[in-house]
C-alpha cells in the first residue's frame, strides 16, 4: 500500500471579482515509502496548494487524501493539526523559524506538539546537520544555510513517514543548495522519511531520479487527468 | 510525560518568548498593572489602617470634656492635638468632674501656645504618674529625663518633638503665642528648660510639649476669664481658683455606666459644656461623614484597575498582526487553534499575574508613603504591613481581568489563517 494516495482532489479559490478560480483538480497521485520524488511546476501552479492539501494545512473542497492508510481529508482541522504533527514533517521555502526561539527551541516546538519533547533527539538531529555549536543561536543569528538546516532537523524532528519540501532551496545560492539537498535527502533516507519536493529549479530537479510535472497531473492548470 | 503536560510546556515557552521580545511594552504594561494593583491594595487599606487608627486604636482617654460645641472638634483638638480649641471651660468643673465616683482619672487641659509649630500642652503630673496611653503602658523617660516640676517652668518633650527641635536636655526655648506655629507669632519671654523625652509612643502625644498647667496660666499675655472677667497673673502672686480656666479635661472612667450618666447629665442637662463620649464612636461618625471621600477614592482606583486591564489588552493586541506569521508556523508545526487561544490568554494572564506581584511593592510603597505623612501631621502610627484582604482579591481580580482582556486578542490568534499566512506561496 502506498504511503499517500491522491484520489479526485479538487480545490479552488474565490477570486476578487467573486468568481471560484479552479487550483488543483487532481484525479490521481500516489507516493510509495521512502521514496523521494522531485514534484517540478511553475510559479502559481498550485504547488504549495498541493502540499497544503497533503499537510491538512488547507481542506481540500473534494476527492480524498490517504496517508498510511489514514483519510486525512475526512478529519476535523483539529484532527489534521494533530495528525500533521505527528506523521508530517514540512520544510518551507523561506524555512519558517520562530525567530524569537533557540534553533534548538525551534526543532524542540514541533515536538511539544507530536510525539513530545525529546532534547536530546532534537540535538542529536541538530549535531547531525553541523549545528551542534549553534543550538542556542537565533534564527538571526545564523546564516541562511544554516536556517535551512534548523528547518530540516525541525521537519524530521517528529520521526514523519512523510517529507514535504516546498522549495527548499530557493532561498540558497547553488552551492549551498546542492549541499542542502543531499543533506535533506541522506537524512530522509536514514530516517526511513518519504520526500516530496516540489520545486521550479531544472538543478534541483535533476537530483532526483522520480520526477513529476505538477502541470502534467492537475487539470485545473492544463494539465491531463489521469 | 502527558500529551497535556507537553502542551502546557509549550505554552509556557511560546509565553515567555513573547514577553522577551516585547520587552518595552511587555515592562511598560507590568508596570501600569502595578501601579493599579498597588493603588487598590493601598486605598483599602490606608482606609482600614486609618480608621482602626484614629476611630479603634486604644487612645487611653474614654471621654473629653470641653466648651460646648462639637464634639468632633473636642476630640481632634485634645486626643489628636490637630484643630483649634473650641473653647475654655471653668477650672470648678474640672474640679467637679474629677471627684466624680465614676471618674478614675481626670487630666486638665490647657493649651494657646507652640514651639516651632508643635503644640504646648498644660496639664497635671498625673500625665506621667497615672495616665496609660495604651494599656498598661505609661509614658517612659529617656535616659536622664525626668516629670516636670509642676511649680517651675519645666518641660517634657514627646519623642517626635525632641527629633525634629532638637531640644535637648537642659536646653531651653520660648514658646510662642497661638497652636499653629505660623510665623509671626508673638513669642512669650518666659523660658522653659527641658526637664525629659519621652520614648517613642507611635501615637498624637510624640508631638507634644508638656508643660505645668500653672504655666500655661502664667505664660506673659495670657488671659484667665473664669469668672467672665478678665484675670492676668502676676509674678509671686496665688491665681484664685474660680479665675482659673483649662480648655478641656481628659478622662477615663471607670465604666460605661458612668459615660452614659454624664453624657445625659453634661450633654442634655447643662448648657455650659460638652462631654465627647465615647471618643471612638466620635471618630467613627467623622470618617462616616467623610464616606464619599473613600468611595471616589476607591472608584478611582477600581478605573485604574480597568484602565490597566485595558492597556493588557492594547499591548497583545497590537501585536497581533506581526505575530500571525508567528501563528501561522505553530499551527503548521501542530498546534491546534485553541493551544494558540490559551498562549494569548495566558500571556495576558502572565502580565497581569506579574503586574500584581510587582504591584505589592507598589502597595507597600504607597502605604509607607502615606503612613509617613500621616505619622509626621498627626503623630498616629500606621501598621502597614498589617493584612486586609484587599492584599488577596485586588491581585486576584486583576490576574481574572486579565486573563479576559487577553481574550480579544486571543480570538484574534484564534482565526489566524494558516495557509495565507504561510509565505511565500510558490
Amino acid at each position: 500500500m502506498p504511503l499517500l494516495e491522491i484520489h479526485g482532489l479538487q480545490k479552488s479559490f474565490a477570486a476578487p471579482d467573486g468568481s471560484v478560480l479552479p487550483v488543483l483538480s487532481i484525479a490521481h497521485f500516489e507516493l510509495g515509502e521512502k521514496r523521494q520524488v522531485a514534484l517540478e511546476g511553475r510559479s502559481g501552479s498550485g504547488k504549495t496548494t498541493f502540499l497544503h492539501c497533503i499537510a491538512g494545512i488547507s481542506k481540500p473542497d473534494g476527492g480524498r487524501i490517504v496517508i498510511q492508510g489514514q483519510d486525512v481529508s475526512r478529519l476535523s482541522e483539529s484532527g489534521r493539526d494533530a495528525f500533521r504533527a505527528q506523521n508530517i514533517g514540512y520544510v518551507f521555502q523561506t524555512f519558517n523559524l520562530l525567530q524569537g526561539y533557540t534553533a534548538l527551541e525551534n526543532v524542540l516546538l514541533g515536538m511539544y506538539f507530536g510525539p513530545g519533547p525529546d532534547p536530546d533527539r532534537a540535538t542529536s538531529l541538530l549535531e547531525r546537520l553541523g549545528l551542534g555549536d549553534r543550538l542556542g543561536f537565533r534564527p538571526s543569528q545564523l546564516s541562511i544555510g544554516q536556517q535551512q538546516r534548523v528547518a530540516v532537523a525541525r521537519a524530521l524532528a517528529n520521526h514523519p513517514k512523510l517529507v514535504l519540501a516546498d522549495e527548499p532551496t530557493g532561498n540558497l545560492d547553488a552551492g549551498h543548495a546542492a549541499e542542502a539537498l543531499d543533506l535533506m535527502r541522506s537524512i530522509c533516507r536514514e530516517q526511513e522519511a518519504a520526500l516530496l519536493l516540489v520545486s521550479h529549479d531544472p538543478a534541483v530537479l535533476a537530483q532526483f531520479d522520480e520526477r513529476l510535472s505538477l502541470s502534467k497531473i492537475n487539470a485545473a492548470v492544463g494539465g491531463v487527468s489521469t | 510525560m502527558s500529551p497535556v503536560f507537553d502542551r502546557g510546556r509549550a505554552l509556557w515557552l511560546i509565553v515567555r518568548r513573547s514577553l522577551r521580545q516585547h520587552l518595552l511594552s511587555t515592562s511598560i504594561t507590568v508596570l501600569s498593572t502595578a501601579l493599579a494593583v498597588g493603588l487598590v491594595m493601598a486605598v483599602f487599606a490606608i482606609s482600614e489602617q486609618s480608621r482602626r487608627a484614629f476611630a479603634g486604636g486604644q487612645l487611653g482617654f474614654d471621654a473629653v470634656l470641653g466648651a460646648r460645641g462639637s464634639q468632633l472638634q473636642l476630640v481632634l483638638n485634645t486626643v489628636f492635638h490637630l484643630e483649634t480649641s473650641p473653647g475654655n471651660i471653668p477650672w470648678s468643673m474640672y474640679e467637679d468632674i474629677a471627684k466624680d465616683p465614676g471618674v478614675e482619672l481626670a487630666l486638665p487641659y490647657a493649651v494657646g501656645d507652640n514651639y516651632q509649630g508643635f503644640r504646648i500642652v498644660g496639664t497635671s503630673g498625673d500625665i506621667f504618674d497615672r495616665f496609660e496611653f495604651q494599656e498598661d503602658r505609661k509614658f517612659q523617660f529617656q535616659a536622664g529625663g525626668r516629670a516636670f516640676d509642676s511649680s517651675r517652668r519645666e518641660a517634657v518633650l514627646g519623642s517626635t518633638v525632641a527629633e525634629k527641635t532638637g531640644l535637648a536636655l537642659g536646653e531651653t526655648f520660648q514658646p510662642s503665642h497661638g497652636v499653629t506655629g505660623k510665623s509671626g507669632e508673638t513669642v512669650h519671654e518666659e523660658e522653659y528648660v527641658v526637664v525629659g523625652v519621652l520614648e517613642p509612643t507611635q501615637s498624637p502625644s510624640d508631638r507634644v510639649i508638656w508643660i505645668p498647667i500653672e504655666g500655661v496660666f502664667r505664660m506673659g499675655g495670657h488671659v484667665l476669664r473664669g469668672t467672665g472677667e478678665e484675670f492676668r497673673a502676676e509674678a509671686g502672686q496665688s491665681i484664685p481658683d474660680e479665675h482659673k480656666e483649662v480648655s478641656a479635661v481628659l478622662l477615663k472612667l471607670r465604666n460605661s455606666r458612668a459615660g452614659l450618666s454624664l453624657r445625659n447629665l453634661i450633654n442634655r442637662q447643662g448648657k455650659e459644656a460638652t462631654l465627647a463620649w465615647p471618643i471612638a464612636q466620635v471618630m467613627v461618625e467623622l470618617f462616616q461623614k467623610l464616606g464619599w471621600v473613600q468611595s471616589v477614592l476607591q472608584l478611582v482606583a477600581w478605573l485604574v484597575v480597568v484602565v490597566a486591564a485595558g492597556s493588557i489588552l492594547a499591548s497583545i493586541y497590537n501585536t497581533m498582526n506581526e505575530r500571525r506569521r508567528e501563528f501561522a508556523i505553530l499551527r503548521a508545526l501542530g498546534a491546534k487553534r485553541r493551544t494558540v487561544f490559551a498562549a494569548i490568554v495566558l500571556e495576558a494572564t502572565t502580565i497581569a499575574g506579574l503586574g500584581a506581584i510587582v504591584g505589592y511593592g507598589v502597595g507597600l510603597a504607597i502605604l509607607f508613603g502615606a503612613a509617613t505623612v500621616i505619622r509626621i501631621e498627626t503623630g498616629v502610627a500606621m501598621d502597614i504591613f498589617a493584612f486586609h484582604w484587599a492584599l488577596v482579591w485586588a491581585p486576584a481580580l486583576m490576574i481574572v481581568l486579565g486573563a479576559f482582556a487577553g481574550m480579544l486578542p486571543a480570538r484574534k490568534a484564534y482565526a489566524t489563517d494558516v495557509a495565507s499566512h504561510l509565505i511565500p506561496a510558490s
